[in-house]
């Protein structure tokens, strides 16, 4: 592998810190859905995007759309961390007159590239995207996060059936396959079968990777730009709650308003990715 | 009935969703023809406290607001009576087609319950805020639409609307509202109530609007300005008579609602007046603005919902 896997690992787990931070600051929030999609967010942002934080409208950069808009606190740990603006601003997250609210707001926040919140709508705005850039023969990509939950969507799938159609293979779209949405298991409030299937069946270039491991998502981005004809669907075997195993394992993960117990979960959760950074001389973010 | 005197206005005891899932369950019990609708909220409106309880008659329709809408229209052509829940911008702005043919142009029986509305819905920001979803709904033809008040109300207002067949939109706050009605108090469609008398200025609201309205009465009368206060649950139809009735007699009449001022109550209420009794008037409400994060006490202050601002609105009518 041609990436230096150790600095996407402290990437990674800033990301989760400051996830956690700016989260806990607020006192509630989506925990679990913003948590499961760190480990991408890190691939996408520390490795694979082109991005500028001091140019974030450059229109020679990658586009990133969270179709699952209620995991934008882990996007804004990550735009902070890359420097779109200061970790201060994390702060304000959900709080009144904030840059930050709980869904993303292209108007509102820099290097976010489109409002969302409202689930299945997003993914068609990234069909569009592509479909521009492809009309214009410019080499951007697009990458878009839809949540299992969110697949429920009608719109998702007349959007897949779209780029499908159209051949766009640079759009790339991330399943956080999760395994649960709001009221809990996906299988049992309808039972999305195989994801693998369905997305081969729709004609995209299907891959499933472990959603936790870096080198596994940076692996399947790589194989999906090789090819030429076909938009590329990575479904992400994951965790609500992921890396921080209390949470992983709390019913009901969604959105948390932490009691003690969650609250001293949390807490050491933060300590120990802080001491986890220190010992590898990473502390300053 | 309000006490006139009484300066603050308590919160219920029950929050609107325990009353909403409370009533549900009564009627799922009492009919096996009603059957309830979700789409992934459940736990929102606490239903998923009930679910035990009547299997079958409960569903999660998962993420799918647009097929929950025309599956409710599928159920209604067979005889079930079905009680739609979501957010109110995903049961009216999300659904909206579905619901204007397959349930309100087929001319279907179907019960909607849009929640969280307007600035309650607070972090979750503007694109869940829904301050249109009364003007999409009173564009239909014969539906009728609702915002209730109090708990009472919405439990009132839940069971009346199982035995009238056709299209009925509730909006509703998803917490605790202020407690304005005794158990036994009923409500009729096309009726208001008139909550306080006052010669002076009429006061016409809805929902949170209420008691917002309330307390600007008593700040009124503070400064000697006698208000009456209506609460206008029923926006559609709603009651010609009790409005041009006391814009006749008090000459000015301000309207509030925690919406839009175009499409909502305040439209509403001016139709009627500019047809009927032309009178001087100001409305309360969200102006050219969508909705954003934030408390809500923060966002009243924001789009100008508060007391003061009704009092402001009434000073300069009178
Ligand atoms: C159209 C729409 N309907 C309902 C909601 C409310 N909602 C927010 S998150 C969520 C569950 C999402 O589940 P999933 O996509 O699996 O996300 P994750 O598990 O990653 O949190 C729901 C129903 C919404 N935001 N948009
Ligand atoms: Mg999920």
């Amino acid at each position: 592998m041609d990436i230096d896997l150790r600095k996407l690992e402290i990437f990674r787990d800033k990301i989760r810190l400051l996830t956690l931070k700016e989260l806990h600051h607020m006192g509630f929030g989506h925990y679990g859905g913003s948590l499961s999609i760190i480990e991408t967010l890190a691939v996408l942002y520390g490795e694979v995007m082109k991005v500028d934080p001091n140019n974030p409208d450059w229109e020679a950069r990658d586009y990133f759309i969270l179709s699952k808009g209620h995991g934008g606190p882990g996007l804004y740990a990550t735009l902070a961390l890359k420097g779109f603006f200061p970790e201060e601003v994390l702060y304000t997250l959900n709080q009144n007159g904030t840059t930050l609210p709980s869904h993303p707001d292209r108007n509102l926040t820099p290097g976010v590239d489109m409002t969302t919140g409202s689930l299945g709508q997003g993914i068609s705005v990234a069909v569009g995207v592509a479909l521009s850039h492809q009309l214009s023969n410019k080499g951007n990509y697009t990458y878009s996060i839809v949540g299992d939950g969110e697949l429920n969507e009608g719109q998702c799938w007349e959007a897949f059936q779209f780029a499908a159609h159209h051949k766009l293979n640079r759009l790339f779209v991330f399943v956080d396959d999760n395994k649960k949405q709001l009221d809990g298991p996906t299988k049992d409030i309808i039972d999305p079968l195989d994801f693998v299937e369905k997305f081969k069946a729709f004609g995209f270039y299907t891959m499933k990777v472990n959603g936790s491991s870096l080198e596994q998502i940076y692996k399947a981005i790589q194989k999906g730009k090789a090819q030429t004809d076909k938009p590329v669907a990575i479904i992400l075997d994951t965790m609500k709650g992921q890396g921080v195993p209390y949470l992983e394992e709390k019913a009901d993960n969604h959105h948390i308003r932490p009691n003690p117990k969650d609250e001293e979960a949390i807490l050491t959760a933060i300590s120990e990715l802080e001491i986890k950074l220190g010992k590898a001389g990473a502390m300053t973010i | 009935m309000i006490q006139t005197s009484s300066k603050t206005y308590e919160l219920d005891d029950i929050e609107m969703r325990q009353m909403y899932a409370s009533t549900l369950l009564e009627l799922a019990q009492n009919n096996p023809n009603v059957i309830a609708l979700e789409a992934d909220l459940m736990s929102a409106i606490s239903t998923n406290k009930i679910i035990g309880k009547i299997p079958g008659q409960l569903i999660n329709s998962g993420i799918m607001e647009a097929n929950m809408m025309g599956v409710a229209a599928g159920l209604a052509l067979t005889g079930k009576i079905p009680y739609v829940h979501s957010f109110a911008q995903f049961v009216t702005r999300r659904a909206f087609d579905q619901l204007f043919v397959s349930g309100a142009y087929a001319q279907l029986n179907v019960k909607i319950v849009g929640s969280d509305s307007g600035v309650t819905a607070e972090h979750n920001g503007g694109t869940h805020m829904a301050f249109e979803d009364l003007g999409l709904v009173r564009l239909i033809p014969n539906a009728n639409v609702y915002e209730v008040s109090d708990a009472v109300q919405l439990g009132y207002l839940l069971r009346k609307i199982e035995k009238e067949y056709g299209i009925h939109y509730i909006r509703t706050i998803r917490k605790k509202a202020v407690k304005l009605y005794d158990e036994n108090e009923t409500f009729e469609s096309g009726k208001g109530k008139v909550l306080r008398e006052g010669s002076d200025v009429t006061i016409i609201a809805s929902g949170i609007m209420v008691a917002e309205s309330l307390k600007a009465a008593d700040l009124l009368q503070e400064q000697g300005i006698n208000a009456t206060v209506i609460d206008m649950y029923s926006i559609k139809p709603i009651d010609k008579d009790l409005i041009v009735n006391y814009a006749d007699k008090t000459k000015a009449v301000v309207t509030a609602e925690n919406h839009n001022v175009i499409g909502g109550l305040g439209s509403a209420v001016s139709e009627v007046l500019s047809e009927h009794c032309p009178t001087r008037m100001r409305r309360i409400g969200v102006k050219e603005q969508f909705g954003q994060v934030g408390k809500a006490e923060y966002l009243k202050e924001f789009y100008k919902l508060t007391a003061n601002d009704i009092v402001t609105a009434v000073k300069e009518i009178q």
